[in-house]
C-alpha cells in the first residue's frame, strides 16, 4: 500500500539566473509574473516539498547555479545531489552568450546523474523564449533543443520552450509531473470511460493548488479542436482568475480557488468542480440543457464513488480502484442518461 | 497577468439578429401617443420600481432635439500636454492593449478620430498635446460642436502647472460657447507616487482649478476629477463615469438594476460593455474596486475559455436546447458567486452575491436576469416610441 505514496527528488539546474527559482514561485508558491524579479539569487539548495495529487510528493531541489555552487555538487556533493533522482530539470536560458559553456557544464551534470541515478527522467527546458521575436523562436529553439541533445548521452531528453509570461511554462511542467503521476493509466482509462459515458467533448483533470493538467482525454469531435494549446491556456486564465479572487476577497492565494463554476454558451458548455481533494474536473460538453444537468450529475456520482472507495480504504491518495478490481462498481454509480 | 497576444474579437458572439439598431440615434417621432407601450415592459414580477412616469418622463427628454441629426455620435476629446498619457489610455481602454506595450506607442501628430461600435456609437478624438487649438485657424464648432466629454489628462508625475493653467483657459474659452460641457480630469500616471503624494496632488490640483474658474465669474463649473492609472483599474472606472454621463437612459437602467438587485439579494450588479470593460451603468449602492475588479476579470475569464471552445465543425452536434445567451456562474473558496449573464451582443450584465438564501435560489435569479434582459432591450430600443416595429420584431 506504502509503495503508492511517492516521494520524488527533482533537481532543478541551470545557469544563475536562468529562472529556475522564478518558474518555481510562479507554479507552486503562486507568484505573478511579475513578482518574481524580487526574488534574489538562490544560495546553495533550497528544498521544498510540494504536495501533487496526494500520492505524489515532489521533493523539489532548486540548486543555486553560480559556478562556486556548480563545481561543489559536481565534487564534494556529488553523491548527495545526484543520487536517487526522478527528475532533472535542466533550464538553459535562450539568451546566453556563452551556449558552448553552457553544454558543457550541462554534460558534467549528465554525467554525474548517469552514475549516481541513471534511470531519471531528464527535462531541457529553453527558458525566456519571450525575449526571442516571434518569427525566429521556433527555429532558434529547434537549433538549441537539437544541441541539448547531443549532448545528453542515453537519456531521452523532453525540451520545452517556456517562458514565465504566457502558458508555455505550464505546457512544459504539466508535461514534467505528467511523468510522475504514479497509476496514471488507471485514471485515464477512468476518464475516458466516463467522458463516453457522459457524451463530453473534453474532460481534464487539473491540479488544485498549481492548476497544471494532470491528463486529459477528449472525445472524437473534442480533438477536432484547433486550439491546441488550449490547457496551458485554460491553466493560465483559471490561475490568473484565482489570484484576482484572492486579491480582492483578503486571502493569500494559496487558500483561494473555486467551489464550482458553470458556463453555458450557444457553442458548449463548461462544468468546473472538485473532484477528489487534489484536483478539478472540466468537462466541456456540447449545449443542451438536460444533458448538460445529467453530465455535472453524474459528475457528482462519480465522484462520491470515488470518495467511497477510498473510505475503503483501498488506497490514500488518489482513490482509485485497482485496475481489474471493481471499477465496474465505480461506473455502476453513474447515472445512464435517458 | 500579462498576457501578450492581442486579445479577441468578440467571442460570445450571437447568431441572433442584432436587436439593438443604434440605440442612440434618435428619431423624430412626431406623437406622444408613443408613451403607450411602456406599460407592456411586463416588469409586474420584480420590477416595480420603475413607474411608467417615470419611464416617460425620460422618453419625452429624449425626444428634444437638442442634437444635430447628421452628426448624433457623441465625442470624447482627450486632451492634455504632450507625453501625459492621452494616447496610452485610448490604446488600453479601446483597443485592449496591454499597459506595458503602451511604452512603444508613437507620439501623435495629428487628431486621432476613433469611431466605436458598441451598446452607443461614440467618437474618441485622441489630440496631439502640442496643438494649439483655441487659435483662431480652428474652427471651434467642428470640435465641440457634438461634444460629450472633455477629457484632459494631467501627468502627475511631472510639473503639472503648465497643464492646469491650460486647462483653466480651455475650459474658460469653451464655456462661452458651449455651457455645461462636462471636463472630466484625469490626474494621471499615479501608479508611481505614493499614497501622500497622490492625495496632496489631487487637492492641489483641485484647488487650482476650482479657484480660478471661480476667480474668472464661472462658478459650480461640472468639472470632475479622477486618479488614474493604465496598470490598474482605475482608468476603466474612470473612464465608466465619463461614459455613463452620455447614457441618455442612465437613471433609469440604474433604476432598473437596483431593483432586479434588490429583488434577487446581489450584493452589486455591474452593466459592463464586453469589450472595453467599461461598465455603463451599476445599482446604487456604491461601487467597491473589489467586486468591480472580481467582475471585470470574471469576464476576461469567459471570454477568453469561449475563444477555446467556440470553434466550428459540422461534427459538433447539439444536444437539446438551450437559451442562446450566454450565462454563466462561479462560487469561490469563501462562498461568493459571480454570476455573468450576456444581455445583447455587447453587454453582460455581472452580479457579485453573498447572501446564502439567495445563491440557493439560481433559478429564480435566472429568471428575473432574463426579464431584466428584455426590459434593457426595451430601453435601447425604445420600442414605446414605434409600437409597430415592437409587434414585427
Amino acid at each position: 500500500m506504502d509503495a503508492r505514496k511517492k516521494k520524488r527528488k527533482v533537481l532543478l539546474m541551470g545557469k544563475s539566473g536562468s529562472g529556475k527559482s522564478s518558474m518555481r514561485s510562479i507554479i507552486f508558491s503562486n507568484y505573478v509574473a511579475k513578482d518574481v524579479r524580487r526574488l534574489g539569487a538562490t544560495i546553495d539548495v533550497e528544498h521544498s516539498h510540494v504536495k501533487f495529487m496526494g500520492n505524489l510528493t515532489l521533493n523539489l531541489w532548486d540548486c543555486g547555479g553560480q559556478d562556486a555552487f556548480m563545481e561543489t555538487y559536481l565534487a564534494s556533493q556529488r553523491g548527495n545531489i545526484f543520487s536517487d533522482v526522478a527528475v532533472l530539470i535542466y533550464v538553459f536560458d535562450i539568451e546566453s552568450r556563452e551556449v558552448d559553456r553552457d553544454l558543457d557544464t550541462y554534460s558534467a551534470i549528465i554525467e554525474a546523474l548517469r552514475e549516481f541515478s541513471p534511470n531519471a527522467y531528464v527535462f531541457c527546458l529553453v527558458h525566456k523564449m519571450d525575449l526571442i521575436q516571434a518569427e525566429h523562436r521556433q527555429r532558434i529553439y529547434e537549433e538549441r533543443s537539437a544541441l541539448i541533445r547531443s549532448r545528453s548521452e542515453q537519456f531521452r531528453v523532453d525540451t520545452f520552450g517556456s517562458s514565465i509570461w504566457d502558458q508555455s511554462l505550464y505546457k512544459a511542467w504539466a508535461g514534467i509531473v505528467h511523468k510522475l503521476i504514479p497509476n496514471l493509466t488507471v485514471i485515464e482509462r477512468f476518464l475516458s470511460a466516463f467522458a463516453k459515458k457522459i457524451d463530453a467533448e473534453e474532460v481534464i483533470l487539473f491540479e488544485r493548488s498549481t492548476f497544471l493538467t494532470v491528463t486529459s482525454v477528449s472525445s472524437e469531435v473534442g480533438d477536432l479542436n484547433p486550439i491546441y494549446d488550449r490547457h496551458e491556456r485554460l491553466s493560465n486564465i483559471m490561475k490568473a482568475f484565482k489570484h484576482c479572487a484572492a486579491r480582492n476577497t483578503l486571502t493569500t492565494p494559496a487558500s483561494a480557488g473555486f467551489v464550482v463554476m458553470h458556463t453555458k454558451t450557444p457553442q458548449f458548455n463548461i462544468f468546473l468542480g472538485r473532484f477528489t481533494d487534489n484536483t478539478y474536473i472540466f468537462l466541456v460538453v456540447p449545449p443542451g440543457e438536460a444533458a448538460y444537468n445529467c453530465a455535472v450529475l453524474n459528475t457528482m456520482l462519480a465522484r462520491e464513488g470515488f470518495s467511497k472507495a477510498a473510505a475503503s480504504g483501498r488506497s490514500d491518495g488518489f482513490p482509485l480502484p485497482p485496475p481489474d478490481g471493481p471499477e465496474d462498481a465505480t461506473m455502476n454509480g453513474v447515472a445512464i442518461q435517458a | 497577468m500579462a498576457f501578450p497576444h492581442v486579445r479577441r474579437a468578440r467571442s460570445m458572439e450571437l447568431d441572433k439578429k442584432d436587436r439593438l439598431s443604434n440605440p442612440f440615434h434618435l428619431r423624430h417621432s412626431n406623437s406622444t401617443k408613443s408613451v403607450k407601450t411602456c406599460a407592456q415592459l411586463s416588469l409586474e414580477d420584480i420590477l416595480q420600481g420603475t413607474t411608467n412616469a417615470a419611464v416617460s418622463a425620460q422618453a419625452r427628454a429624449l425626444l428634444e432635439p437638442s442634437v444635430k441629426p447628421r452628426d448624433a455620435k457623441p465625442r470624447l476629446l482627450l486632451m492634455g500636454l504632450r507625453r501625459s498619457g492621452k494616447s496610452s489610455i485610448a490604446s488600453v481602454v479601446f483597443h485592449k492593449m496591454p499597459p506595458n506595450e503602451t511604452l512603444f506607442l508613437e507620439s501623435t501628430t495629428r487628431i486621432q478620430k476613433d469611431s466605436i461600435h458598441s451598446f452607443m456609437d461614440f467618437q474618441v478624438w485622441d489630440f496631439p498635446g502640442q496643438l494649439e487649438y483655441l487659435e483662431p485657424s480652428f474652427d471651434l464648432e467642428d470640435i465641440f460642436g457634438s461634444l460629450g466629454a472633455l477629457v484632459w489628462v494631467i501627468d502627475a508625475q511631472d510639473d503639472y502647472l503648465d497643464s492646469v493653467a491650460r486647462l483653466n483657459r480651455t475650459i474658460l474659452t469653451v464655456q462661452q460657447y458651449y455651457p455645461g460641457i462636462n471636463v472630466e480630469v484625469f490626474i494621471h500616471k499615479v501608479d508611481g507616487l505614493s499614497d501622500e503624494y497622490r492625495t496632496d496632488a489631487y487637492q492641489d490640483i483641485i484647488q487650482r482649478i476650482t479657484d480660478e474658474l471661480n476667480d474668472a465669474g464661472y462658478e459650480n463649473a461640472p468639472v470632475h476629477f479622477y486618479l488614474t492609472s493604465i496598470y490598474d483599474y482605475s482608468v476603466f472606472e474612470a473612464f465608466s463615469k465619463v461614459i455613463q454621463k452620455l447614457i441618455p437612459n442612465l437613471s433609469t437602467l440604474e433604476n432598473l438594476i437596483t431593483t432586479l438587485g434588490n429583488n434577487c439579494g446581489f450584493e452589486k450588479t455591474y452593466l459592463f460593455d464586453v469589450l472595453s470593460k467599461i461598465y455603463i451603468a451599476s445599482d446604487t449602492r456604491p461601487v467597491d474596486m473589489a467586486s468591480y475588479e472580481m467582475c471585470s476579470d470574471y469576464i476576461d475569464v469567459i471570454v477568453d475559455i469561449s475563444e477555446l471552445y467556440s470553434w466550428d465543425h459540422p461534427l459538433r452536434k447539439h444536444k437539446g436546447d438551450q437559451v442562446q445567451e450566454a450565462e454563466s456562474h462561479v462560487v469561490l473558496h469563501d462562498e461568493t458567486m459571480i454570476h455573468l449573464m450576456e444581455m445583447n451582443k455587447y453587454l453582460c450584465l455581472v452580479s457579485v452575491i453573498r447572501n446564502p438564501e439567495a445563491r440557493e435560489k439560481k433559478g429564480l435569479i435566472d429568471m428575473n436576469c432574463r426579464t431584466f434582459q428584455e426590459a434593457l432591450n426595451d430601453v435601447f430600443s425604445r420600442s414605446w416610441e414605434h409600437p409597430e416595429d415592437h409587434a414585427t420584431n
